[in-house]
This record gives structure tokens, C-alpha cells and sequence, in this order.
């Protein structure tokens, strides 16, 4: 039964998978993931999904979603428009058909089209029967309902299981689009329903189902090939921020020796962070789930005041929660990791979607003069790198310092080349060791780094009191003296200071002076390199700085935005990393910003920077 | 067991001068922890004290051992953080009716719950002292304060009742001038694994003086005050003639002579839920006698042991990932050449 399909090479598409979210739509988007990363694409991802965690089935509010940009060519965003939209009901339809590229191509599960389901979606009629989508797109009605009960015919399972498996028959289609292999889809749900080989059969069938749709019918007349990607050698896997920072965290253990004691209180998207780490305690990580947010820092601190790291993970409206044992932190002087996982706010928000509104919370919010140290990644696999810093800094110069990542790191993935943690930066631990007829001194400091001693509850000799009134220079006993109280904060903040030390040469990708720079920080990192790319291969004069450390900043950031005759800062909230740069530089940064619960895009970035040049 | 000289009271006394009021109540509880400390430990490397915020919370720059006054009702949380992360160590928490059952009322339940090995010492003067005398959450309603003009409007809690409804499986209290029987508390707490709560009357000469007078007072306190002892009948009164009787499920005062005898007195088990939960019933009540010792003690395994037992467990499984560098390898890897 050869039918006529040709093969057309390209280098990169944008799926977005759509659906109830009873449809599976975060497993179809995440099989579509591992498979593409195995087969060499580079790949970026976004999942989208309500915060009900059961909203009623077939409503607008249900929809999830999960957008896969995956390419031949090095990528950075999870792409903007998606070229292909998977619609599962009607109401997936509604929400996501408004993004899809003029022409782009539509896959309907055309069973899904029921009166029930457009009236819920809100359609008065069905527009897969009025001729409304086949004139736009390349649209695609297939009975995925019907394929499934076909294909698990025989299997004794009940017919609603059948029919969740539909989420696999849309994978089989695309798979056969994309010529992508079945096998590592096929030994995945071997490993994940082991001791349910009916399950297991009938997901088998629904994906091969679709695969021969594509294979079969002749409406496929194209498949498209997109190559491997060429990036740096090396052993790669696909990694997400929740793990990545998890890893991070497991390294830092092992480097250092150190206990960890992860306390944290359920909250999305953070919860995932205190599950992966409650599975790893044969590494020795414990992990305490707190009665609330502060007892979560609360323990977490405990924990570093008695030699262990203490780690704590938390978002917005649990980090507000957080800042007066922040403040502790600063005056105790004791190590403590927190990841801030960004999202929506304020107030509760936007719980499952992303921001990158809290920069000014992480620097500033707490009483007094309480500065510490914030660290934000900027890709899902560089909450690794960026959680092992702030582990091994919290040590050194016995701080609490903040990660700030966000939704979209979290739950997002790339190909990853996977680290060797050996070549990562030594982090050694020294205790302060037992003494006898001398006075022990809490808080005499390490000259370079102005750290004080980690000197833990066990020790003979070094028994001392703590606590969050203010101290006295060297002896830590409770003191209100105002010349001291002054001294003790400027020593706050010049230890803070002192970790700009620690930092790396500012990289510059692009022109090293010129019209624009773009500034970025955190995850704004992959629209803004991916716009600069474009621009450059414009020829335009652009640069692109992509900042890790917002406190402190860099030392050499101040003469590098000298270099250009603007500065662009794209940013996921109403401007607070551009007044934080006016206010430390005094120079007129521009902004360009938005605040619509999801990672910037590049064509908007490129957009503004034109007009900037252009004037 | 570390054989270490014994340590004297001196030991436990750091350099830093006391700053409660003259005449409060902490000094006595502060003298008798130094006194008893002693017989309770040869390491004082190894003991932690920590507080939260308000006058007891002080508490720990006054002990030559560890200490960290924390902030504000979360002391249970850094107690709790430290103890799992260092098992080995005495961890003793002190706090009062504002610090601990007001801003910090939800970690006390929650600690008392997981039954994490600490010892906790509520230092009750139905007061707030060191915000200059507001009413508090164990203060008696109608109490006129500075921020109550016309009287509190709020019901009082029952601090040992509070305990054992939130699981706590070692509740005893005592009073400041009580200096043997505070003492003995003290004791019996550091002996019991597992949180131990003990509520301490402790007189605020400042801003509640008298408080607990009825129970302090040659004249009244024999009347008032129930020693309870495991094993022991609950008598009590000037001529130790007085007894908690059970009528039923009910209890009552009666006077031992003709109608009831040594026998018809209730016997104290420290281990009964039921007596503990009768006694608690008595605080603030005018029918019956304030008890004072260990209302409740029974053996129920750690939160820490049982985290122990889980982390050795969890390590027992050489199957699978051995260290980070195994995790960063797992799952679906392919080169780029």
C-alpha cells in the first residue's frame, strides 16, 4: 500500500500538545521530549497546565497544554507560535487554535467534536463540520476515539481505560510525522506499568495505531525530517530545573561531606523539589515536611546551626512567609540555601504559571538592612550549577543566600551535556574545633571573606549563645551600642560584597559594544540570546549579557553597559531588575516587559531592539 | 557513656548579667535548671537551649551551654530542624503563654504531634511582660489590660490540656516557688525520650502579680494545690485529709473520715489518658485543687529515632544510583560525537 509521501528536511518546529487535562497531554509533550532528545535534536519545553487540579472535564478552565520547540540548530526558548497544535476536545481547540501559525497544521481528535463537549467549549457550531479551519490550516480530523477502541479490541480492560489512551495515538501520529523512533516510548511504559501488561498493551496498540494512521492515510502527504543537533560534544540527557537543582544539591552533599536537611511545606511549583529529595535518602538527605512555611525555614535553620546544610524550598507567597527567619539567618550569620520557584503573583496568583516578579522580595524584602546573596539560573540545566553555588557560598561566607528560579525553569527540559562534578569548584567545610581555658569567639571573622566560625552545639569549649538581637563585633554577645550597631551592618554587607570576588569575567555573546545591549537575568536568558542571535546574523550591532548574580552583581557589569549606546532589559515583571541596574549604574535602561503568566518571546525582543536602533 | 566529672551549678551559669525584672519569677526557674543540670548531664557541649521571643525567652544567654534565642513563637521550628539534623544532642526549648501559644501556637501542637525527643518549658504568667502587659492567650477572661480597657473578651487556653490533645505524651507542670518540685520536673522531663511539655506557673511581679498566690500562699495553697505522684492517692489539704474521689466517671472532693476512706481515693497513673485528661480538667476551676507533677507519661517512638531508623533503611538498598555522579547518568543518555 505505497502511498506517495515525500520527505522535506527542516530545522525546527513547534508542537504544542492541548487537551483536557484528563488527556495526558504532559505525558504525550514529555515522551515527544525524551524521544527527540535521543535522537540528538536540541529542544526546549514549556507545560502549561490549570491550577485546578480536576477542573470539570471538557471546560476552558480544564485545558492543559505542553509545547515542545525542538530543532537541528541550537535553540533557547520553547518557541512562540507553535507550527503544529494538537487539539484533543473542543475547549483545547478554543483556547489554543487563536496561537497557532497562519497555515500551520491542526491534528483534531474528531471524536472529542460532541454536543456536550462544543457547548462546554462554548462553539454553536461544530467547527470541524462548518468549513471554518480547513480553509487556514492544514487540518487534520482523526477519530483518535475510535482508532483506540479498534486497536485494543481483545484486551480486557474497561472501555474508559481505552479511551485514555488516546493521548498515545496522538503521540503515534506526530511520531510518524517527525519520523521519529517508537522504541524508547514503548520501553518506558514496559518500566512504568510493569504489573499492568493489559495497560501496558493497550497504550502499545493506541500509539502503533497512530503511527499507521500517519503511515496509511492518505491525507499525510509530508514528513519532516529535522536532523541532529550540532552541539558540543559530550554525553547528553534531557534535564528539567526541579532536577537540576536537586542534583545540585545532592553534589554539594558529596563534595563538601555535608549533611543536608531539606524542610520545606508543600507548594507548586516548588512541592516537586521536596519530593525528588525525600527519595534520595540513602545519600543521606533528610527531608522534613513542615507543619507551614516558616517552620520549613525554621527547621531548615536549625538544622545548619547543628552542621548540616539546611535547605528549604518555597514560591512567592511562602518565601513572604519566609523573610523574618531570613532575617535571622543574616544576623546568626549561619549557612542556609533557599529556592525561590517563581510564579504568578500577587497574593496567590497565578500558581501554575510563570513570573519573574519576586526579584525585588529576594533582594530587598525583609526588615532592616538584611542583604543576601541572590542567585538565578538561567536555564532548566543551569539551576545545577546555579543551587551547587549557592550551596557551597551559603558555607564559605556563612550567609543565607536565595536561588531564584521559576516555573518555567522548573517544569521546562533541555538536552543537557551532563556535568563532571569533579571539575566543579572545591567546597571544603572546616568546623570550629574544640578549645579549653579560652574564651571562644562566635563572631571573629575570616579576613578575606569576613565569615565567622561554624561552630556547632557537640563541641567542647565553644558553648555560645545566639540569636537575632544585635551583636558585638567579635564576641556575639547581645549588644545595643550604636557605633557597634552601625559597624555590625556595614560587615553584613561588605560580606555580601565580598562574593562579587567569587565571580566569573561577565561573558558578552554578540558585539562587545555597539547600539544595544540586551541585559538579562535568570530565565529571560534564552528569548534574549535567541533575539541577539537573530539580530546579529542582521548585522546589527547588539550584544547580550546574561546575569546569574543580581546580588551582588558583578563587579565588571558597570563599564561593560558603557559600551553601548542603549540597554534593553526584557524581563517577566513591570521593570524591577531595570530599577535595580538604574539605580546602581544611573544609567536610562529600557524595559521591555510583560507579565502574562509565560516566558518572553524572542520576535518581540528583536522588535524592540529595531526600533531602538532605528530610533 | 563519656565518663566526665561532674559538673557543678557554676558550670551552668554563663558570664552574661540577668536583666528580668527584680522579683520575677525566671530567677528562680533559671537557679533551679542550673541547680538540677547538673544530675541531668556530664556533656553540657551537648545541651541546646533555645527560645523564642519574650521575657523567658532570655532564658538562654543566661545558661553557659549552647543557645539560640530565635525569633518570635518558631522556637519549636529550629528545635525541631536541629534535633533531626543532630540526634546526639539535648535539645530544651523554653517559651511562654504569648511565645508559645499565641504567634507560636501552631508549631507547639505540631511538635507535641511528631513527638520529636526535646524538652519544652512553658513559662505560663498569663501575661504579656515584655511588651508591658497585655492580656495573653492563658489569661483569664474580663482581664483588664492595657489593650483590654473593659476586659479581655476572649476564653483562656488549658495549656496541659492543649498538650495532650495534641498528642503530647509526656505533660506535667509545676510552679516557680515550688523550688524541689520545679526541680524534680526538670528531672523527670530530661528522663522522658520523646517532647516533654511542662508548664510552669511563673509569677509576673510586674504586670499580674499574684497570679498564682492562691496556690503560693501558706494560708491557701495546701487547699489548692494537688501533688499528683504515679502510684500514689490524689490527697491533699492542710490535714492531707482531702481526696479526689471517682463517682462513676465523675470525679469529686471528698474528705477522707466516716464515709470514705483511704481506699475510695483515686490513685494516680501517670500512664492513663483518662486521669491525665481529668486532672487537666481541674486547672483554673474552683471545685478542685490546681494539680501540680506529671499528669501524663507514656513511651511512644521518636520522630527522630524513626527518621534514623528510615535514613539507615533507606541506605541498607545498594540496588540502583550509588552517588550523584550514577543519578546524572540515569535515564535516556546519548553522545554527541
Amino acid at each position: 500500500m505505497a502511498k506517495n509521501v515525500s520527505n522535506k528536511t527542516i530545522d525546527n518546529v513547534t508542537i504544542r500538545f492541548a487537551g483536557d487535562s484528563g488527556d495526558g497531554m504532559q505525558l504525550s509533550g514529555g515522551r515527544f521530549t525524551q524521544t527527540s532528545a535521543v535522537v540528538g535534536n536540541d529542544l526546549s519545553t514549556l507545560p502549561d497546565f490549570p491550577a485546578e487540579i480536576r477542573a470539570p472535564a471538557g471546560s476552558l478552565a480544564g485545558v492543559s497544554s505542553f509545547q515542545i520547540h525542538f530543532s537541528s540548530q541550537e535553540i533557547h526558548t520553547p518557541g512562540e507560535k507553535p507550527d503544529v497544535l494538537v487539539a484533543m476536545n473542543p475547549a483545547a481547540l478554543k483556547v489554543h487554535l487563536k496561537d497557532l501559525v497562519p497555515g500551520g497544521t491542526l491534528i483534531v481528535n474528531k471524536n472529542a467534536f460532541t454536543k456536550k463537549n462544543l457547548t462546554l467549549a462554548g462553539y454553536e457550531d461544530d467547527p470541524t463540520e462548518d468549513g471554518s479551519l480547513v480553509d487556514y490550516y492544514s487540518t487534520h480530523f482523526i477519530e483518535m476515539g475510535k482508532l483506540v477502541t479498534n486497536a485494543c479490541e481483545g484486551i480486557d480492560i474497561p472501555s474508559k481505560m481505552v479511551d485514555r489512551t488516546k493521548n498515545l495515538c496522538a503521540l503515534g501520529v506526530l511520531f510518524w510525522m517527525y519520523d521519529r523512533p517508537l522504541k524508547p516510548t514503548i520501553d518506558w511504559l514496559n518500566q512504568k506499568f510493569k504489573s499492568k501488561p493489559d495497560i501496558v498493551e493497550a497504550n502499545v496498540r493506541a500509539l502503533n495505531a497512530g503511527y499507521n494512521y500517519g503511515d496509511t492515510a492518505e491525507i499525510f502527504t509530508t514528513r519532516y525530517i529535522v536532523e541532529k543537533a550540532k552541539l558540543p560534544k559530550g554525553k547528553y540527557r534531557n534535564m528539567n530545573g526541579t532536577l537540576a537543582s536537586c542534583l545540585g544539591i545532592l553534589t554539594a552533599s558529596e563534595k563538601s561531606n555535608l549533611d543536608i536537611t531539606f524542610a520545606g511545606y508543600p507548594i507548586t511549583p516548588a512541592s516537586n523539589i521536596l519530593h525528588t529529595l525525600s527519595n534520595w535518602k540513602k545519600f543521606g538527605i533528610k527531608t522534613y515536611q513542615a507543619e507551614d512555611e516558616i517552620a520549613g525555614i525554621g527547621a531548615a535553620l536549625g538544622a545548619s546551626y547543628g552542621g548540616s546544610l539546611g535547605i528549604t524550598a518555597s514560591s512567592g507567597p511562602g518565601i513572604a512567609l519566609k523573610s523574618e527567619f531570613l532575617g535571622l539567618a543574616v544576623m546568626t550569620e549561619l549557612p542556609l540555601v533557599i529556592i525561590n520557584v517563581q510564579r504568578g503573583g500577587p497574593s496567590t496568583g497565578l500558581p501554575t504559571k510563570t513570573e519573574q516578579s519576586d526579584l525585588f522580595q529576594a533582594v530587598y524584602g525583609r526588615n532592616g538592612e538584611a542583604p543576601i546573596p541572590v542567585i538565578a539560573p538561567k536555564t532548566p540545566g543551569d539551576c545545577y550549577y546555579a543551587t551547587y553555588e549557592a550551596c557551597r557560598l551559603a558555607v564559605k561566607y556563612m550567609t543565607p543566600i536565595m536561588v531564584l528560579s521559576d516555573g518555567y525553569l522548573a517544569n521546562g527540559s533541555e538536552p543537557w551535556l551532563i556535568p563532571d562534578p569533579s571539575k566543579l569548584d572545591e567546597f571544603s567545610v572546616e568546623f570550629a574545633k574544640e578549645i579549653k581555658n579560652e574564651k571562644f569567639l562566635p563572631y571573629k571573622r575570616d579576613k578575606k571573606t569576613l565569615a565567622r566560625n561554624w561552630a556547632i552545639p557537640g563541641t567542647v569549649g565553644l558553648e555560645h549563645r545566639i540569636g537575632g538581637l544585635e551583636k558585638q563585633d567579635v564576641t556575639g554577645n547581645v549588644n545595643y551600642d550604636s557605633d557597634n550597631h552601625e559597624k555590625m551592618v556595614e560587615i553584613r554587607a561588605q560580606k555580601v560584597a565580598n562574593i562579587a570576588n567569587e565571580l566569573p569575567k561577565t561573558k558578552i555573546f554578540g558585539e562587545k559594544n555597539g547600539d544595544v545591549l540586551i541585559l538579562s537575568w535568570g530565565s529571560s536568558h534564552g528569548a534574549c540570546r535567541a533575539a541577539t542571535e537573530s539580530l546579529l546574523s542582521e548585522k546589527l550591532k547588539v550584544g547580550h549579557v546574561s546575569i546569574n548574580w543580581i546580588s551582588p552583581l558583578p563587579k565588571d557589569l558597570g563599564k561593560i553597559l558603557e559600551n553601548y549606546k542603549k540597554v534593553l532589559i526584557p524581563e517577566v515583571n513591570t521593570g524591577q531588575f531595570r530599577q535595580i541596574i538604574r539605580a546602581e549604574f544611573l544609567i536610562d535602561a529600557i524595559g521591555l516587559n510583560e507579565v502574562q503568566g509565560k516566558p518572553l518571546g524572542s520576535s518581540k525582543i528583536e522588535e524592540k531592539v529595531k526600533d531602538l536602533i532605528n530610533g | 557513656m563519656v565518663d566526665k566529672p561532674i559538673l557543678k551549678k557554676a558550670d551552668f551559669e554563663s558570664d552574661q548579667a540577668v536583666r528580668w525584672c527584680p522579683g520575677c519569677g525566671d530567677y528562680a526557674i533559671l537557679a533551679q535548671t542550673q541547680k538540677i543540670f547538673p544530675e541531668i548531664t556530664t556533656e553540657k557541649e551537648k545541651v541546646v537551649f533555645i527560645s523564642g521571643i519574650g521575657c523567658s525567652s532570655r532564658f538562654p544567654y543566661y545558661m553557659n551551654t549552647y543557645g539560640f534565642h530565635t525569633i518570635h513563637g518558631r522556637a519549636p521550628t529550629v528545635a525541631s530542624g536541629l534535633k533531626i539534623s543532630n540526634p546526639d544532642l539535648s535539645v530544651w526549648l523554653v517559651t511562654g503563654d504569648g511565645d508559645g501559644f499565641s504567634i507560636g501556637g501552631n508549631h507547639l501542637i505540631h511538635l507535641l504531634r511528631r513527638n520529636i525527643d526535646l524538652n519544652v518549658m512553658l513559662f505560663n504568667n498569663r501575661i504579656y511582660g515584655l511588651t508591658k502587659g497585655q492580656y495573653s492567650p492563658t489569661s483569664e477572661q474580663g482581664k483588664v489590660t492595657y489593650s483590654t480597657p473593659m476586659g479581655s473578651l476572649d476564653y483562656p487556653f488549658n495549656p496541659t490540656k492543649l498538650a495532650l490533645g495534641a498528642k503530647g505524651a509526656f505533660v506535667a507542670k509545676t510552679i516557680d516557688r515550688d523550688l524541689k518540685h520545679l526541680q524534680s520536673m526538670i528531672k523527670r522531663s530530661s528522663e522522658h525520650k520523646g517532647t516533654s511539655f511542662i508548664e510552669i506557673y511563673q509569677n509576673c511581679n510586674i504586670f499580674n502579680d499574684g497570679a498564682f498566690s492562691e496556690l503560693t500562699d501558706k494560708e491557701t495553697k495546701s487547699d489548692r494545690v494537688l501533688k499528683v505522684e504515679h502510684g500514689e492517692p490524689m490527697i491533699f489539704g492542710k490535714e492531707s485529709n482531702k481526696g479526689i474521689h471517682l463517682d462513676g466517671t465523675k470525679p469529686q472532693v471528698v474528705t477522707i473520715g466516716d464515709k470514705y476512706s483511704i481506699d475510695d481515693i483515686l490513685v494516680h497513673d501517670e500512664t492513663d489518658a483518662f486521669i491525665a485528661d481529668m486532672l487537666s480538667n481541674f486547672t483554673a476551676s474552683d471545685t478542685f485543687p490546681e494539680p501540680l507533677g506529671v499528669l501524663y507519661c507514656v513511651e511512644r517512638p521518636t520522630y527522630d529515632d524513626m527518621m534514623v531508623d528510615q535514613m539507615n533503611e533507606a541506605k541498607k538498598n545498594t540496588k540502583g544510583p550509588k552517588s550523584v555522579n550514577d543519578l546524572l547518568n540515569a535515564g535516556d543518555t546519548w553522545e554527541v560525537k
